[in-house]
Formats: C-alpha cells, structure tokens, sequence
C-alpha cells in the first residue's frame, strides 16, 4: 500500500490519508495504515478508530445519475480555472442561476459559460478578455445542458 | 369499473436510442436521427423528425434507403449500446425517487407501483416526465392504470395522441372516457396481442380494445388460453400481472452476434467462438453461477444465395464448471465436429445452460472440475483486470487478435458516458 504524507511546507497541505492501490471505487482510507515496525504483532493502536474510506465520488459528485463529465478544449474561461484540457463535472439536475457556470448551446455547439442574467435577458460571459460577452436576445431560448459543478485540473 | 386500490404508471421513453444519440450532440436537437441495426443493417430506431418524414422506414435495410435518407438530410448511427445501457440506468435511476417500487421492464421501461401514493396522478406524471428530461435529456410518456396492461394502455395513448402532452392517467376517468378511448384502438395495442392473435380476435368481431375488454373471460380462455384471458381481466382493472422488482434468475446465459463479414474459415470461426466463450462465462461468473452444459451453434444467412446452413451440438459437462478455459476447450472440441467447410457463415453463438450457483455443482470422478482454489483465483484475476482497464484486456490466445468477424459499426457515436477517452467536447 502506498502512503500520501505529509510535505515539508506543512502550510497549504492536509494529510488525508495512504493512498489505496485499488482505485476503484475511489476511495481513500482515512486511518487503515497496515504499517508494521520490525518483528511486532501487536494490533495496532488505531484499529478501533479506523473509519470509513474517503470517496471522491461522494465528495463531488451528488446526483450520480444526472451527472456528466465534459473535456474542455478553449481557453474562454481560464479566468475561472477552467483551462483546456480539464475535465468538469456537469450537474444536470442543479438550476442554473445568474453567475452559475453553466455548458449552454451557442449555435449547435457546447460551451461552458459564466450565465448573466439582466431583467429578462441573459448574457454569456466568459473568463478571458479575449472573448467578448455572447448577449442573448429576449426571445432567443437559453439551452442548458447543466451547472458545472467541479473542474479537475492535472497540473503539469 | 371494478376498481382495485393499485395503482401503476408506466414510463417510456420516446424513441429511446435516438434520443440518447442526441443528448450529446445540440446540433442535431431539431434534425432527423435514425439508429441501425448490429451491423448497421436496418432501421431500429427513428426520432420524431425521423418518423415525421416517413414512417415506413422502420425496419427497412439501411442500403435500400440509405440514398433518399441522405437527400432528405436524416442522420444515420450505428448502435451504441454502451451509451443506450449507460443512459438507461440513469433513467431507472431518476424514476426510483417517485415509487417505492420499480421493475425496470426493458432498456426503456419501467414500471412504477404507486399503490398508496395518492396523489393527482396527472400533475404527478407531469413532475416524472419533466424531472427525467432535466436529469437525463430523455423524453418520456407516463400512462397510469389499475393494472399493468392498462398503465400500457395509458402510455400508448399519451405517447400517440397529442392532446395528452405525453401524460395519460386512466384510473381517474369516467368509465364514458374509458370507452371512447378503448373503442378507438385496435386490439393489437395492448400489451400481448400480437398482429396473428389481432387477426384470429378480429375473425370473431373482436376489432377493438373495449370489445376485448368486454369479452367473456371465459371464452377467451377457451378459444386462446389462460394468458389472454388474463388480458382481459386486466383490461377489466383486475390486476394478475405483479410487479417484477428483481429479474428472475437466468435460466441461461448468451452470446451470439451476427459476424461483420462473412466467415468461412475454421480459423476466424474458432476465434469468435473463443470470443463468445469468454462474454458468456464472464457474465455467469458476475452471476456466481456455474455452467452444467454448453450449447454452440453455427450458420449461414437465410437471405443469401447459397442454401441455407445451420449446424450446432448441445453438450453436457462432467460437472458444472464457471472456467473460460474448459468452456472454451469444449466449445473448440464441439465446434470441430460441426464445422462444414465452404460455408460462408453469417453468425455465430454460445449458450451456457443449467447453471447452478456456487456451491451448488458437484464433484466429478474423472476430475473435469477445475474449480479448485487456483482456477477461482485466475478467474478472479481475469475479471479484475478486465473491469478495471477495459474488456478484452486479458484474454486467452485463441481470441486470436484481428477479429475481422466482429459487428460492423461504422457510424457509432463516441462512448459519452463510459469512456475517459471519449468525453464529449466543450468548447
């Protein structure tokens, strides 16, 4: 079993926990360490505190059966951390709001935008000055395919 | 009408693999799709722009109008049916917070028991109907009745006549209402009245669901059986036909597909043998069930020119085992007895039968079960590693590695919902 731990800057990190070899279904045990100091078979001083696995599933994803998962290809929302090549979590049973990031349909294409709504009207932002803001005329249908709920970035 | 206290909707969803194929891709929301066949052979699935152009396609081989559905600019896909399973189990999915109660019929149907749920069945189908298309992306009907046949009934009729706006609830209406509907439809659109059995019905002035319904159970059970008699006491709101939650357990596991070309060698045909060998012991094992027999079969098209080929042998083992490799073993030993050369054979299968679960098969004298503790544990491995990376990642050499045999699908759609490689795009 591998184990996650602690880095020297301790400032901007939290010990979750050893990793586990099988990934599926993703989980993190919390407190299972199997680590055995030399020729001792005493049970381990943690093993009634042993809890539950951490599951990312459970973490991000609420609503298995509504959710989707996209890859994103433009750079129009780098801005909101959403960069190409990242992979986002997409809720469709969630109400997409004013400011919510949202994948909508401009002209038969997906995109992911930052929803503005003015009155009656709403408008498509994006995150990068690059792209100006995509207005909406008031008859003009607004269609959602779902809220962006998470964005999983692998840095490089 | 004789009402029972049950009550049970019936969830469909509209033109089902069409509908999947369209969720991902907004540039076809309003545009004609149609879905082909295995080996993209004929039409088996049309949307509503589809339908709305010509209704005769269904079921049409796809060379035959594959020109005029191009000019008319329908847009063609082979079957996905990673994505249809995928998208299907989110539908059952969503539908299970509504009843406490749901068989899942088919890959899209399901049944809701809402005995005790009182609620205004109409508003409540509107809040399914509405909360599956935000979930999903899928449109459905709902139809409501006293009894199964009848919650079929209902959804046949908010699925083909508009003024129901996909909602049908026949457990709150005047039995007047009842009988203009029901006078309305052919008997062939009840659940279990096939065209042969709607001809032999209409012979005797039978021509319409509310005479069906109003037939002699008796009569019926004397010139067609118990199971239509049934039907009618059904249509009747006697409910005989219960809510099957669970599947009940496979009597038999199958695998077959018809080839991609033609196959006329002993090598190419050993190899797709193998391949079957391997799905079928695969999903037994996911079932913890053992084989006692193995059944394969061979053939030629029916439709080519050459006279019409089929061979297969049924063979029972010395004791039931759940092993690719022995199954495989005595698949390859049976195929050798029935391979004909000079056939070009169209489709292949294999077929594991008297199963047994774990536990349950016996020893043999002569030490054909393997199942001892390293047999378990390589089958375990197999298994393992062909979840976890992807089917087919581990397999036994005589698969061979081209497959030119496998199913044609030329126009299949990425793998949306179960491929990290094929996640659709967002610009």
């Amino acid at each position: 079993m591998l184990t996650m731990f602690l880095p020297l800057h301790r400032s901007n990190c939290k010990l979750l926990g050893p990793v586990p070899e099988s990934t599926l279904p993703l989980a993190l045990p919390q407190y299972s360490s199997k680590v055995r100091a030399g020729q001792s078979h005493f049970p381990s001083p943690a093993q009634d505190y042993e809890q539950e696995f951490l599951d990312l599933n459970h973490r991000f994803i609420t609503n298995p059966p509504a959710t989707f998962l996209f890859v994103v290809a433009g750079d129009s929302m780098i801005g909101a951390g959403i960069y190409p090549g990242s992979t986002i979590i997409v809720d469709r049973s969630k109400k997409a709001k004013s400011g919510s990031i949202v994948i909508v349909d401009v002209e038969g294409e997906w995109m992911v935008k930052r929803l503005k709504k003015t009155g009656r009207a709403f408008t498509l932002l994006s995150e990068n000055p690059a792209y100006p803001p995509i207005e909406l005329q008031p008859d003009q249908s607004l269609i959602v395919f779902g809220v962006v709920t998470t964005v999983i970035h692998e840095p490089q | 009408m004789s009402h029972n206290n049950l009550v049970y909707a019936l969830c469909d969803a509209n033109s089902f693999y069409a509908s999947c194929e369209k969720v991902f891709r907004p540039d076809l929301r309003h545009k004609p799709v149609v879905v082909l066949s295995n080996n993209d052979g004929c039409v088996i699935a049309q949307s509503k722009e589809a339908k709305e152009l010509l209704e005769l396609w269904m079921c049409r081989p796809w060379f035959e109008i594959e020109k005029e559905a191009t000019r008319l600019g329908v847009i063609h896909f082979s079957s996905n049916y990673e994505l249809y399973a995928n998208m299907s189990n989110r539908f059952s999915d969503t539908l299970r917070q509504f009843a406490p109660r749901v068989e899942v019929y088919s890959i899209d149907e399901s049944f809701l028991d809402l005995t005790g749920v009182n609620r205004d069945y109409s508003k409540y189908g509107r809040e399914i109907k509405d909360t599956v298309m935000k979930w999903t992306g899928l449109p459905i009907c709902v139809g409501f009745g006293h009894t199964k046949t009848l919650a079929k009934l209902a959804n046949h009729c908010a699925k083909k006549q508009p003024g129901y706006d996909g909602v049908c609830d026949l457990t709150s209406i005047s039995t007047g209402e009842l009988q203009k509907i029901m006078e309305a439809l052919p008997v062939s659109k009840v659940w279990g009245v096939g065209s042969r059995l709607e001809k032999r019905l209409n012979e005797l002035g039978v021509d319409n669901v509310w005479r069906l319904r109003n037939a002699s159970p008796k009569r019926i059970r004397d010139e067609f059986g118990v199971v239509l008699e049934r039907t009618v006491k059904e249509l009747n709101g006697e409910s005989w036909l219960e809510l099957e939650e669970v599947l009940p357990e496979a009597k038999q596991v199958m695998s077959s597909r018809s080839f991609g070309q033609r196959v006329n060698s002993l090598q190419d045909m050993s190899e797709a043998i193998s391949f079957h060998v391997t799905n079928a012991a695969e999903r037994m094992r996911k079932k913890g069930l053992y084989a006692g027999a193995i059944h394969l079969f061979i053939q030629n098209s029916p439709f080519d020119q050459a006279q019409y080929f089929s061979a297969g042998q049924f063979v029972a083992l010395p004791s039931p085992t759940n092993n690719t490799m022995l199954l495989d073993k005595t698949a390859q030993w049976i195929l050798k007895k029935i391979f004909k050369e000079g056939i070009y054979y169209q489709k292949a299968g294999v077929m594991l039968s008297e199963l047994v679960p774990e536990g349950g098969q016996q020893r043999d004298l002569f030490g054909f079960s393997v199942t001892d503790a390293k047999s378990i544990k390589l089958m375990n491995t197999l298994d393992q590693i062909n979840d976890k990376y992807s089917r087919g990642t581990m397999k036994l050499a005589s698969e061979g590695l081209d497959n030119g045999w496998q199913m044609r699908r030329a126009f299949k759609s990425p793998n949306y919902t179960t491929d990290w490689q094929d996640l659709p795009v967002v610009l």
